[in-house]
């Protein structure tokens, strides 16, 4: 099945849409508005409503999707979206609000606000909350401005930051864009920081350092006390990518493992959908010492009355409009009140249990560069695979051909053709093993199906070279 | 948990199956010390009924734009969502995947990406579109660094008609690099041609305007483009999307980037986000955009699909030399966007703007009537105006919020030099009816003075 663009639909004369008929005097804009700020043309499409449903709908049956099917796409964390929150997000009293509304009538969205603050601050192990940032990669921002203004009010100025080579592309390039220079920490061959390059490369010009715990080889790293206590030691701070805290709900806290700052992804550890490729919704959460620093405004409490304070002399100002992707945090906060602590932990605890069993299951199909207890993810490695010239692409689009929704492939880079699965805890045991058996089977399948994979799309592998050497990005006449 | 399928069963089974005795070994690879022994303080669960009961109570403490007449905009807008954009974006298909890594199995997101590129560029008149920023702020705050990213300076000049809080997060996207931002001063409302002039010279990488303003102004963007192309810098104009339906577009007046806030493409306020930046430039800077694309191409059969493109820009390939820090961005939104803009199509967004503009300013005309309240400043507007009041804009809320009116915003906060200043928003939704109603309100205020 293939659709059409808009464009190529539209129709001259055709009108999606009522609009109301003008009730005040109809003067023509030329009065209103020099003609020389005018358009002369708008060249929109033009649909009737039963074509514009029947379009978008089609795109969407071109999806795939967690309400779908399985989605073990590492590091991404995709559970199922519950839809309570759904509906609880589109109350009007929720939804229908406008951002600069006077406090006394917004006190149910700020009371919202302020208690999610204090769940994510006590799940982190941390003491204020800032839930402006729009995504994990703006909380990584949000938060390398912050320990640039810390060190700056102390009359430091620090410039390095230190990132494992395992780190998501988003830590050295959030620090770059806070003018740090990013210094890559070497990875052991348990597939942790390796502390003596650790202990070489911290000095007092050393901001901090920024980790992903459990790391993004699904692996918790062990020496987390002495990493904290190598940074601090230097006067540096530790950042933590909370990408991977699946793992960690109700088991243990980052707060309490020395890192002094921690983005929350509610897109991914608390079940908001990610609307294919976003909003998410990044929380940062900071110790006592860095909360001067959080951008404006603060929700804050004073007797049963919540306010938004702009008054925070050191503050780092702000990184978006208003006060962060409101409608994402109704849905967490839904998630939180539905869990509870012990749902919580039970979260943690099915989430690792699962790519346990899952990793269990390939051992001896493919090769697993670090055997040890995994979180709640782990990758595998094609490269016995490779050695009869299939590639991690190859197997990743044969897995389609199964129904599944592939893993994360090529990352992290520091494996040889990585395939990163993370099931989550909302997936069934039948589940798991039906997709293991696909797994195991395609590792012994011939070059020629996988190389051709996948069979049954709308589309094959597209020419992605071509993409890039001659770029098309939007449709013409 | 009825989010979870394993049965204590299934864990049992599992645990067997790996060779572990509890589910407390799967993490013995975390130090003792730092392991949780208590339950942490969180409410403990709510039922599916319970929560909804709970969620109402908390949306019954906030005034809602059902029940509240909103003339309030400043950045976020009350205008009126086709039921098309809602049911499209609650397609579960769409909401519940992830980025379109694997192109195959995601042609209904890359192909609505790409239309939605189309109808950016065909709204703005620019070249490319990407895929979004997260908000009219933040895309603003990538323009500028792309600005000196392509222009190799390091100083920029900001008008302080831009919206307060679009300025503020230029400058903390700024903090960590040796760029500096000059606001330009404003005069009768608009940015100061004759101070820009002066002020302009070879060091400005870009001229950033917003365009109408935050007072609701046109700009004098033919000219303020012209001026800054003269030394070489980029001008950056930050737009209301909704206005293009009959004003000029950004690329007709040589705009080398053009940006905006989303929301109002067929998304709700929902108390500020999540929203959509839209970003938008000339074809020779494409290698230096911030954000996803979406190319079209062909597979091996010659099929047309659609994947993600350009993507040694960003920051999984090149890590600490990509262009931006960005990887999710506001997918959905987006496509509401091209939903709605789609669904408006080219006589509906003009028939929305012209309502726009005609009701704006019978409301304004009936304002400026009435004793004691004038307009701010004289200049051309579209669907927002500033008008001085003569009591204090707080008190004449209070008495509006008593008759359920959302009045204008208080301009004092952002621009104490307009103590009694108040920007008022009339969109399409508005009805001469609830016009009529909030100025005659003001009015009688006015008497009581
Ligand atoms: C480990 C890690 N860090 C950071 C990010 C970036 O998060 P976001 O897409 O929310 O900006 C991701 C997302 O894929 C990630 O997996």
């Amino acid at each position: 099945m293939r659709e059409k663009l808009v464009f190529e639909i539209s129709k001259k004369g055709r009108v999606g849409v009522s609009l109301p008929r003008c009730d005040v005097p109809e003067e023509e804009p030329e009065r209103l508005i020099p003609e020389r700020c005018l358009r002369k043309d708008l060249p929109l499409p033009e649909l009737s409503e039963p074509e514009i449903i029947r379009h978008f709908t089609r795109l969407s049956q071109l999806n795939y999707a967690v309400d779908t099917g399985f989605y073990p796409l590492g590091s991404c964390t995709m559970k199922y979206n519950p839809r309570v929150n759904e509906e609880i997000a589109s109350l009007p009293g929720l939804a229908r609000l406008h951002p600069y509304q006077p406090e006394e009538l917004c006190q149910g969205a700020l009371r919202l606000m302020y208690e999610l603050g204090e769940y994510l601050a006590q799940i982190g192990g941390m003491d204020a909350v800032t839930l402006q940032p729009a995504a994990g990669a703006h909380g990584e921002l949000t938060g390398m401005l912050i320990i640039r203004a810390y060190f700056l009010s102390k009359g430091q100025k620090r410039h390095k930051v230190i990132i494992p080579d395992s780190a998501h592309g988003t830590n050295p390039a959030s620090a770059a864009l806070c003018g740090y220079q990013a210094v890559e920490v070497k990875s052991d061959k348990k597939g942790c920081v390796d502390i003596g390059e650790l202990n070489k490369l911290v000095d007092d010009d050393v901001a901090a350092i920024m980790l992903t715990n459990p790391n993004t080889l699904g692996l918790f790293e062990g020496n987390i006390l002495e990493i904290a206590a190598i940074v601090h030691r230097a006067g540096g701070l530790l950042y933590c990518d909370g990408a991977n805290l699946n793992a960690l709900l109700g088991v243990a806290r980052p707060g309490d493992m020395g890192f002094d700052l921690l983005h929350f992804n509610l897109h991914k550890t608390f079940s908001t959908p990610h609307g294919g490729g976003g909003p998410g919704s990044g929380p940062l959460g900071v110790k006592k010492a860095l909360a001067p620093f959080l951008p404006v405004p603060l929700v804050v409490k004073q007797g049963k009355r919540y306010l938004l304070n702009y008054n925070c002399l050191l503050s780092i100002g702000k990184v978006r409009s208003f006060y962060g992707n409101f409608g994402v945090l109704v849905k967490a906060y839904a998630y939180l009140l539905s869990l509870g602590s012990e749902g919580l932990r039970q979260v943690a605890e099915n989430a690792v249990l699962n790519a346990n069993y899952l990793m269990n299951r390939f051992k001896d199909h493919y090769h697993l560069p670090y055997d040890r207890i995994c979180k709640h993810e782990f990758v595998l490695s094609g490269a016995r695979q490779k050695k009869r010239g299939i590639r991690a692409l190859d197997i990743a689009k044969r897995l389609i051909d199964y129904g599944f929704h592939p893993p994360t492939i090529y990352f992290p880079l520091i494996v040889n053709e990585a395939l990163m699965i993370e099931p989550t805890e909302t997936e069934s045991r039948q589940t798991l093993d039906r997709f293991a058996d696909a797994l195991i089977k395609i590792a012994g399948e011939d070059v020629k199906t996988l190389k051709s994979a996948p069979h049954h799309t709308p589309v094959g592998r597209l020419d992605e070279a071509a993409a890039a050497r001659e770029p098309n990005l939007r449709w013409k006449k | 948990m009825h989010y979870i399928p394993n049965t204590d069963g299934d864990r049992i089974e599992m645990l067997q199956a790996i060779g572990l005795a509890s589910v407390d070994e799967l993490f013995s690879d975390i130090p003792a010390q730092v392991r949780i022994n208590a339950p942490l303080k969180l409410p403990s669960a709510f039922s599916e009924l319970e929560l909804l009961e709970h969620a109402r109570q908390l949306g019954a403490e906030n005034a809602n734009i059902d029940d509240y007449v909103c003339f309030r905009g400043a950045g976020a807008y009350d205008h009126f969502i086709p039921s098309v954009v809602k049911q499209i974006v609650s397609r579960a298909e769409f909401y519940t995947s992830y980025t379109p890594y694997q192109a195959e199995i995601s042609q209904g997101t890359l192909q609505a990406i790409y239309e939605y590129q189309t109808l950016i560029c065909q709204l703005t008149g620019m070249e490319v579109s990407n895929a979004s920023m997260y908000d009219g702020a933040s895309a603003l705050a990538e323009a500028v660094l792309m600005s000196c990213r392509v222009t190799g300076r390091d100083r920029l000049l900001l008008s302080q008609t831009l919206h307060p809080e679009y300025r503020q997060v230029v400058k903390a996207y700024l903090q960590g690099i040796s760029v500096e931002a000059v606001e330009i001063p404003y005069a009768s409302g608009l940015t100061d041609l004759d101070w820009l002039k002066k002020e302009l010279n070879d060091r400005v990488a870009a001229v950033v305007v917003q365009h109408p303003n935050f007072f609701g102004l046109l700009e004098e963007v033919d000219e303020i483009s012209q001026i800054a192309h003269r030394v070489g810098a980029l001008f950056v104009v930050s737009v209301d999307p909704i206005s293009l339906g009959i004003l000029q577009p950004p690329g007709t007046y040589e705009a080398d980037i053009a940006v905006g806030e989303g929301q109002v493409l067929g998304n709700e306020m929902c108390f500020g986000g999540p929203y959509l930046g839209f970003f938008a430039t000339r074809e020779r800077f494409v290698r230096n955009m911030p954000g996803r694309l979406v190319g079209a191409t062909t597979d091996s059969e010659g099929r047309r699909g659609f994947v993600l493109t350009l993507q040694t820009r960003e920051q999984h390939i090149r890590r600490v030399k990509a262009t931006s820090n960005i990887c999710s961005n506001e997918s959905l939104n987006a496509l509401a966007a091209a939903v709605y803009l789609t669904a408006l199509g080219k006589e509906g967004l003009r028939k929305v703007a012209l309502l726009c503009l005609r009701k704006a300013h019978y409301a304004w005309r009936e304002t400026a009537k009435l004793n004691g309240f004038s307009p701010l400043f004289s200049g051309t507007f579209f669907k927002e105006f500033s008008v001085n009041c003569p009591t204090s804009p707080p008190k004449i809320n209070q008495v509006l919020l008593r008759q359920k009116i959302i009045g204008g915003l208080e301009l004092k906060g952002s621009y104490p030099e307009h103590e009694n200043g108040l920007l008022v928003c009339v969109t399409e939704k508005r009805t001469k009816e609830q016009i009529d109603e909030f100025v005659e309100s003001l009015r009688k205020i006015g008497e009581e003075q």
